[in-house]
């Protein structure tokens, strides 16, 4: 799946490393949106094998889009402003 | 000693707005970085599309909310990016960037907001699945559609507003699918119509989306979101019986809205089924005082009335606030907020009925669907583990079925699968659904972090 940037497309460019490879995103996405803005698009990996997850409430109800970043731990990609040289890893949350 | 307000949306805005006008200096907690609450939520900086693109009719109302808000900051000790996770007698527990705050009150109005009302279907957990709400928020605070091609299924105000929304900002709407036949909206055309303004909105939405060839499809039965690893259709059951399928890289899904009403049910309020709303909701008198001394209730968190009584019910709670306090309190004022609340509450049943949430769809879910996306745990686990104890135990109720299947005991509390779980463990029980009661609320209301202190 892939975000569809529809407006406010001429913010400035934010690069960041997602799973080790740098990528481009725009200053003021959430953590979320510079994810899933990118190709192939998810969040993590569910904890009980049932597949990808990309979250789902956007509200930070569900808890459904944690993503690790180094430094700052386990976050809730939806609530988290995306910076600059941000190192961000998907792939298995532990409980 | 202080007055804290929880929630900087319409209701939280026009709270501190009168508590300010009586001299007072509220603290105004928020979740999120900046005011507006989800209905009227600020872009972030750097952002730049008007108030009429991101609002629409609701421009004014929320251009109206924000410079209240900002001609109010100077006068409130706002505390926004603070999750308040836990309310004690007197005492809100709260954290931010980290950092935990114990905030005592004298009272408090918690204007928590909802969240969307979820019924699962297979493959409703692949990427590219949001709720209503959270598709909302992807446009109006990100600039983003959820994909490329979208379908909104459903049912509800919100799923023609939001479906319209993405057209308009350029979006593919491939379906509008609502599970209310159109016969069950037209029974209550006359109780819509005490809505003005607001039902005919909802009439220009639908119209606008007919008339720029966007199916729209009433009395569906949802079948099954399609996908390997990510979305990629969408399959239902017309109410004729035929089924058919789109292919779609995205599905916003909602069935309503229900209250985030985790600090008043702490707080030990007491909470009723409303067989309209078909949610829990905290008890509360008109003036929205609870039976919790110094625990005042507004907006969505105490039922879902829409932003529009949330203002007024606002309003209508902080003058509770003051007369409890023994301050003066302006009785027209306090007449004029009693009658917009009571004239809306009209409106709102007869919107309540014409889209009624599905329950029967929630009960037939198949065994094999997720029901609790944190932990994948089955519908059918949940009603073998129901007739399992039904068997040895007096029948359980959804916080015993929590017990045995881990429903609702996940990182989201059952936000997200406690409706279609009650209404799946009543039906496994052959009892209405208030008879299963409902989640009780735990701290922390959502994670957060729990760091060793270090020795001194």
């Amino acid at each position: 799946m892939r975000l569809q940037r529809l407006a406010e497309t001429g913010r400035p460019a934010v690069s960041f490393m997602l799973d080790g490879a740098p990528v481009a995103a725009l200053e003021g996405d959430s953590l979320l949106t510079a994810i899933l803005a990118q190709n192939g698009g998810y969040l993590r990996a569910s904890e009980f094998g049932d597949g990808p997850r990309a979250g789902f409430c956007l509200m930070g109800a569900c808890q459904d889009c944690w993503v690790n970043v180094e430094g700052g731990g386990r976050v809730r990609a939806c609530t988290t402003p995306i910076e600059e040289g941000m190192r961000v890893s998907r792939g298995m949350v532990r409980p | 000693m202080s007055i804290v307000i929880v929630g900087a949306g319409p209701a939280g805005t026009r709270a501190a707005e009168i508590l300010v006008g009586a001299g007072l200096r509220p603290i105004v907690i928020d979740e999120a970085p900046e005011n507006g609450g989800r209905i009227y939520q600020r872009q972030p900086n750097g952002f730049h599309r008007t108030a009429r693109t991101l609002y629409g009719f609701e421009a004014n109302k929320a251009r109206a909310i924000h410079d209240s808000f900002d001609r109010l900051r100077t006068s409130i000790d706002f505390q926004p990016r603070t999750l308040a996770w836990n309310l004690r007698p007197g005492v809100l527990d709260t954290i931010c960037d980290g950092k935990a705050r114990a905030v005592p009150f004298a009272q408090t109005i918690l204007c928590t907001g909802a969240m969307d009302r979820v019924i699962p279907l297979p493959g409703w957990t692949l990427p590219g699945v949001f709720t209503l709400g959270g598709s909302q928020i992807s446009l109006k605070a990100q600039g983003c559609a959820i994909g490329a091609r979208v379908a909104f299924l459903g049912t509800g105000p919100l799923l023609y507003l939001v479906a319209y929304q993405y057209a308009r900002a350029g979006a593919q709407v491939a379906a509008v699918l609502d599970t209310t036949p159109f016969a069950t909206k037209a029974a209550q055309a006359f109780g819509l119509m005490r809505g003005g303004a607001t039902f005919a909105k909802g009439l220009y939405y639908i119209g606008w989306l007919r008339t720029h060839g966007i199916p729209i499809f009433e009395g569906v039965t949802p079948l099954a979101i399609g996908g390997d690893g990510q979305v990629e259709s969408l399959s239902w059951r017309h109410a004729r019986g035929n089924t058919h399928q789109v292919a779609v890289d995205a599905v916003a899904l909602g069935f309503g809205l229900k209250p985030e009403a985790q600090l008043a049910d702490l707080a030990g309020v007491p909470f009723d089924f409303d067989p309209v709303q078909h949610n829990w909701v905290p008890r509360m008198d008109p003036s929205g005082q609870t039976s919790v001394d110094g625990v005042f209730l507004a907006g969505d968190g105490s039922g879902i009335r829409g932003a529009d009584l949330a203002e007024a019910a606002g309003a209508r709670a902080a003058w509770s606030v003051l007369a409890a306090r023994g301050l003066a309190v302006d009785a027209r004022a306090v007449a004029s907020l009693d009658t917009t609340l009571a004239a809306g509450a009209a409106f709102r049943a007869a919107l309540e009925r014409a889209f009624p949430f599905p329950a029967k769809l929630a009960a037939a879910m198949a065994d094999d669907t997720i029901l609790c996306r944190c932990e994948a745990i089955t519908a059918g686990e949940l009603r073998a583990a129901a007739n399992e104890a039904l068997a040895t135990l007096p029948p359980p109720e959804v916080n015993r079925a929590k017990a045995l299947t881990r429903i609702g005991m996940g990182r989201c509390q059952g936000r997200v699968c406690g409706a279609a779980a009650a209404e799946i463990l009543a039906s496994t029980l052959s009892c209405p659904v208030e008879q299963v009661g409902r989640l009780r609320g735990q701290p922390p209301v959502k994670p957060i972090p729990i760091l060793p202190a270090e020795a001194a």
